[in-house]
């Protein structure tokens, strides 16, 4: 070592030595440090750059010898951790001390004393460093810092580090690293070494006040707004401070930052603001302050600074007492009046109102005593008084806002509540009784519908009846009277405030729920308005859910009535019966009424295999089953009612459709269709998925053995042939080889875990059924079943030898062009791939590469650039998340990633008339990827999706408009160099035939109004010339699109405009 | 008359009767279908000049309120005969003084210039009886060269601007 020190080459020697004193422990290290001071070498050097790299050194070397030597602490006995490093940096940070401080501060003819002056000089970055004189404190700083990450200080090293760094340490004229340094030092110590810190007192307040004031740098202030919070939260002594470290941190108040472009920091403004915010709603002692502060700033003009401050207000209103807000009251209640009454923005508004919620349940939180006063009431009366008045003027504009200021202060508290309930529901329910004017009584409904909605439902005490009990009697006395109204506006809220009254708790009382059956049957029945039933439903959906006595007694009884009366036959009469099939859905979430319910759903059915009821009835009908499926509470009961009776009579009502259509009675004729068995198809899979699953491995089983064996033993009231043939394909008819889907939604939706039995018997008779059966439907439905299995299958071997001989089956289907049976193996190899490439297997790679050669084919090439849509969406029926299929997050993103170079290859190197195909399939798979991934990958596809605008294909033209649109409004620099040819594509297409086109094509062109006023001003004329002709589109919707396209476009340029 | 400060204290009119808003156009299925031709209609007219006064400079002179909900436009005023080629547009400022009148009109019917063919003949005008200087603004509104020269003005023209910038963006 002696060696090269000796040598004279100070830099090297220290550049040389890094490496290897990073093996070093501390006694070696310490020596080496004495050693270079000693020799004047390095730590003492009068050259300051030596100096500095010879802390630096240090510095490195220490942090990471102490960082090692505590992940190996068994270590630590037989090298303990040497008392010399604590006392060390002690000396180094002690003025006091001399010794090895004076490493850092001498020669003492190098000090220096006005900090300003240390910088010799920046200009020219290129010899910045040779020109710089480090200063010992930076070097102190930069020293110290990482060390105070090292649990082994010795007792009150932090405080002596402390004290030193606030008197000798002037902290803003550092540079930004070293000050970052001395916030991470602060930050360390309040981490490790609490006490401590907290035995200065105010003075480490008053330090870090000296630190920070006057920080600018984005990062170093997101640094000490942590430590002002810690000091704020955490506890410490602030004693005379407050004031100052109010200050300090408030004049930044609110933060108007934003980053520079290409910011590496990636600091936000919202970070800022969020960090800000922490400190200055930390304590309530800031509250004299504060409030002041934010009443200022609601004052002001600027949204961003209202909105900040609101919400500010918010955070501090949570931590305060009442006795802090007193004498603010006045000045925050009307600031935040004006808020809300002359609102310019919806956000403003909201968060206006969240603050008098926070502000009223802050008062809320006051103690009654006899001898307080009630704060609380004070202000309401106050809030009362200026609002209440309003409520009388249901005409006028300032109604809305006065009751959403008094619903915020009524969803605050209980005791809020029930004061504003007191006052204001009387005064509601008594001037809707006495106006006549619909508009008026539909206003005064809505203020009473929200302020039901606002109530608080919690009870005070076991014995209170809640806030509204009082006024039970007359809401339901408005809402029935409303409902009886033939105003369908008022109906349709009368239905909503009914719907709230039923949320509250115990309020309604069992007269009330009846009267409300009734009312809402008597709706249902009769009126034809959309918006009305549709209210309604909803409304009686709640209801059931609280009371499904009323509804599986009184209401269900009635629709079954209707559904099967005489008048059934008539026109007018279907409208009801639709309305009375979505009625029992929606009423159906409580198993009682499910019991009641699903028996006449499968009525209608039943009735349909005679044809006496509609294909379009009986899907109908389906669908109620499903939501009900969907919706209903999964318990047992539930369960045995879908397991045990609904599923066994739809198959057996499928297969006795299919039967007698063979025997060409025909009259089962709505029953066979491809529409029905669609529609039965989720009620079995959404039962399988979500109900009861030992029940739903049974049905699987018993559906397993129907379609292997024909085993018809399971099916209710059955006439049917023992061993019934299902899944031969050559030999039994297309009416029952398409109840295959039926067994797809037996077998595939089970949840994961559920045990299915003669797995490979079913793979290998649905492939076969797959490969050679004729009719689409079947064919189709086998490939969707045997993915759905091979999706779920266990990895392994076996799984791997399926896949390998259905590969090989389908390649030799598919290699004879003359083959009748291209198309089932094209299926099957689209849907097969699905299932592999949703789990990531290892061999979905083979299946897809194959579909990527069809795109050449001269018969499957279209249909395989539509294979990459199905691969790419969500299936409704199959290899979804709903049947607990095996789908791996963003495996369309990884699909995208490893494929779009395969597709530009074909495109390029593929025949002109094959070129569609590719564009196709590229459209199909990039629309399907969220937006951020489009707008990230899309860059480099640009060409390829201008030259898909100009592919006479339609579909194609509307895909690649959806994927351009989001990459306009954030476009990448190679998309505004293609300006011209953007700009030529699109105004070429707002004339096309396809009005979705035109449509697609005006978004865009809106789009690029958006983009910077330079570069779209030139294209400005001829845009606004090729947009006149579609402001007399024959279509209206198009219509639309131009109008906002072409104002937008006029605005570019103009003044005032953009 | 209701509390209020700011900037708003100079309001016109700081509780003014509204109306209740028309909602949506439904989309029908015809308009969905491409072999329909849909008219230019009232409400397609109505909802041009909707979409264009909800912004802020309007807010900020008037009301945070939409012109619709103010009343100043309202649906039965305005009249479109789409074989004919005419649309007429009545509006009605919120009181008889209301210095912003020939502003409004002005916003109304570049507006329409800018988003209807030009074959149409666009007539706009305030409802008789409503403004005290009705015929002057008339007038104005009506006169092809007044209202080109007012467009020339860049300041009135930035104005104008500000009125057709929708917020939505």
């Amino acid at each position: 070592m002696s060696f090269f020190i000796q040598s004279g080459n100070i830099r090297h020697v220290l550049y040389t030595l890094h490496k290897p004193l990073r093996c070093l422990q501390f006694p070696a290290v310490l020596f080496f440090c004495d050693l270079l001071s000693n020799r004047r070498l390095s730590l003492t050097s009068s050259e300051p750059q030596t100096r500095a790299r010879g802390v630096q050194l240090l510095s490195d070397v220490l942090q990471e010898d102490s960082a090692a030597l505590s992940q190996r602490e068994g270590l630590s006995t037989t090298f303990p951790v040497p008392s010399g490093l604590p006392t060390f940096l002690i000396l180094l940070s002690d003025p006091r001390s001399g010794g090895a401080h004076r490493v850092l501060r001498e020669p003492p003819q190098r000090q220096l004393r006005g900090h300003a002056a240390r910088l010799t000089g920046t200009a020219g970055s290129g010899n910045r460093f040779r020109r710089r004189t480090f200063s010992s404190e930076e070097l102190l700083v930069t020293f110290v810092s990482p060390q105070t990450r090292c649990a082994a200080l010795p007792p009150g090293s932090a405080v002596s580090m402390l004290r030193s760094l606030f008197q000798d340490v002037h902290v803003q004229s550092l540079m930004i690293a070293e000050r970052a340094c001395v916030y991470n030092m602060l930050i360390n110590l309040m981490d490790t070494r609490e006490a401590e810190l907290k035995s200065l007192g105010a003075d480490f307040v008053f330090g870090f006040v000296q630190s920070m004031d006057g920080e600018r740098d984005p990062r170093n202030l997101l640094l000490a707004f942590q430590i002002a919070r810690n000091i704020v939260v955490r506890g410490y002594d602030l004693g005379k401070f407050t004031e100052e470290l109010f200050e300090v941190t408030s004049c930044y108040f609110p933060i108007d930052f934003t980053p520079p472009p290409n910011d590496p920091h990636g600091i936000t403004k919202e970070e800022l603001v969020q960090a800000l915010r922490a400190v200055l709603a930390g304590t309530p002692k800031f509250a004299e302050f504060l409030f002041p502060l934010l009443i200022e700033k609601l004052d002001s003009d600027v949204q961003s600074a209202k909105l900040d401050a609101l919400q500010t207000l918010n955070a501090f209103l949570s931590r305060c007492e009442h006795t802090d807000t007193a004498e603010f009251l006045q000045g925050l209640w009307s600031s935040l009046r004006r808020e809300v009454f002359q609102t310019s923005s919806e956000k403003i508004e909201s968060a206006a109102l969240a603050a008098l919620t926070a502000l009223t349940s802050c008062l809320s939180r006051s103690v009654l005593s006899s001898d307080s006063e009630d704060v609380l009431g004070h202000f309401l009366e106050v809030v009362l008084k200026d609002c209440e008045h309003h409520l009388r003027e249901p005409d006028l504009k300032l109604v809305w806002p006065s009751a959403k200021l008094l619903q915020a202060c009524s969803g605050a508290s209980y005791r809020a509540s029930r004061v504003i309930a007191a006052s204001v529901l009387p005064a509601l329910t008594e001037q809707y009784s006495s106006k006549t004017q619909c508009s008026q009584r539909r206003t005064l409904l809505e203020v009473l519908q929200r302020f039901v909605q606002s109530v608080k439902s919690s009870r005070s005490t076991e014995d209170d009846d809640g806030v509204l009990s009082a006024h039970r009697a007359d809401l339901c006395g408005v809402a029935f009277a409303a409902l009886s109204e033939s105003n369908a506006s008022l109906q349709v809220t009368a239905a909503a405030l009914l719907a709230s009254l039923a949320r509250q708790t115990g309020l309604l009382l069992e007269a009330d729920v009846r009267l409300a059956v009734d009312h809402l049957t008597r709706l249902l029945l009769t009126e034809d308005d959309d918006r009305v039933s549709a209210a309604v439903v909803e409304c009686a959906g709640v209801l059931a859910e609280l009371h499904p006595a009323a509804f599986a007694t009184r209401l269900i009884p009635r629709l079954k009535e209707e559904v099967f009366s005489d008048a059934s036959q008539q026109h007018s009469h279907h409208a009801v019966r639709r309305r009375c099939l979505s009625a029992l859905a929606a009423v159906s979430t409580q198993p009682s009424v499910v019991q009641e319910s699903t028996p006449v759903l499968l009525q209608v059915l039943k009735s349909a295999l005679t044809g006496g009821v509609s294909l379009e009835e009986a899907v109908l009908a389906c669908r109620s089953l499903q939501r009900i499926a969907a919706r209903v509470q999964d318990t047992e009961e539930a369960g045995t009612c879908f397991h045990d009776v609904i599923i066994p009579r739809l198959l057996s009502l499928a297969l006795q459709a299919a039967l007698q259509e063979e025997d060409s009675s025909g009259r089962g004729g709505a029953l066979v269709q491809e529409d029905f068995l669609s529609a039965v198809v989720p009620v079995i899979s959404t039962s399988c998925s979500r109900l009861q699953p030992t029940l739903a491995a049974r049905t699987a089983s018993r559906a397993v053995s129907l379609f292997l064996d024909g085993d018809v033993s399971c099916l209710p009231e059955n006439s049917f042939p023992p061993r019934l043939q299902l899944l031969q394909a050559e030999e039994v008819s297309w009416r029952r080889s398409q109840l295959v889907c039926l067994l797809m939604g037996c077998v595939c939706a089970l949840p994961r875990g559920v045990e299915l039995p003669r797995t490979d018997e079913l793979l290998s008779r649905l492939e076969e059924m797959s490969c050679t059966c004729r009719h689409p439907l079947s064919y189709t439905a086998a490939a969707k079943c045997f993915a759905g299995l091979v999706n779920k299958s266990a990895e392994g071997g076996a799984l791997d030898g399926v896949i390998q001989r259905v590969r090989a089956r389908i390649c030799r289907e598919l290699d004879s062009s003359s083959s009748p049976l291209r198309t089932q193996a094209f299926t099957l190899l689209v849907w097969v791939s699905k299932a592999l490439l949703l789990r990531y297997h290892p061999l979905s790679t083979g299946l897809t590469d194959q579909l990527f050669s069809l795109l050449d084919d001269a018969h499957l090439g279209a249909a395989a650039a539509d294979g990459f849509l199905l691969l790419m969406s969500d299936s409704p029926d199959v290899l979804n998340r709903g049947c607990h299929a095996d789908v791996r997050i963003m495996y369309r993103q990884r699909f995208f990633s490893e494929n779009s170079a395969k597709l530009v290859q074909g495109f390029n190197a593929a025949p002109q008339e094959k070129k569609p195909n590719y564009l196709k399939a590229l459209s199909n798979i990039v629309n399907t990827l969220p937006q951020q991934v489009q707008v990230t990958e899309l860059p480099a596809l640009l060409s390829l999706l201008l030259e898909a605008l100009t592919c006479p294909d339609q579909g194609v033209q509307l895909s690649t408009l959806s994927c351009l649109e989001p990459v306009i409004a954030s476009p990448p620099p190679v998309l505004l160099q293609q300006l011209e040819a953007v700009v030529g594509r699109l105004l070429a297409l707002v004339c096309s035939p396809a009005m979705n086109v035109r449509m697609s094509s005006l978004r865009c062109v809106r789009a690029l109004s958006l983009l910077p006023a330079h570069q779209v001003l030139p294209f400005r004329a001829r845009v606004l010339r090729a947009l006149a002709p579609p402001l007399d589109d024959r279509k209206r919707l198009v219509r639309q699109e131009a109008v906002q396209a072409r104002g937008e476009w006029f605005l570019i340029g103009s003044p005032g405009g953009r | 008359p209701p509390a209020g400060g700011g900037k708003y204290s100079q309001l016109e009119n700081a509780n003014p009767v509204i109306f209740q808003r028309s909602g949506e156009r439904q989309q029908t299925a015809a308009e969905e279908d491409e072999d329909v031709h849909d008219p230019i209609d009232d409400r397609e007219i109505f909802d041009i000049l909707y979409k264009t006064t909800q912004n802020d400079l309007l807010m900020l002179y008037f009301h945070p309120l939409s012109l619709e909900e103010l009343n100043v436009v309202e649906q039965v005023r305005v009249q479109v005969n789409d074989a004919d080629s005419t649309v007429s547009v009545e509006f009605t400022p919120t009181i008889p003084h209301c210095s912003m009148a020939t502003l409004i009109g002005l916003s109304i019917k570049v507006k329409l210039l800018r988003s209807l063919p030009s074959r149409f003949k666009i007539d706009v005008h305030i409802t008789p009886g409503t403004h005290a200087s009705e015929a002057a603004v008339n007038k104005q509104l009506a006169d092809k060269e007044r209202v080109a020269a007012a467009l020339e003005n860049s300041s009135l023209l930035e104005v104008v601007n500000q009125c057709l910038t929708s917020r939505s963006l």
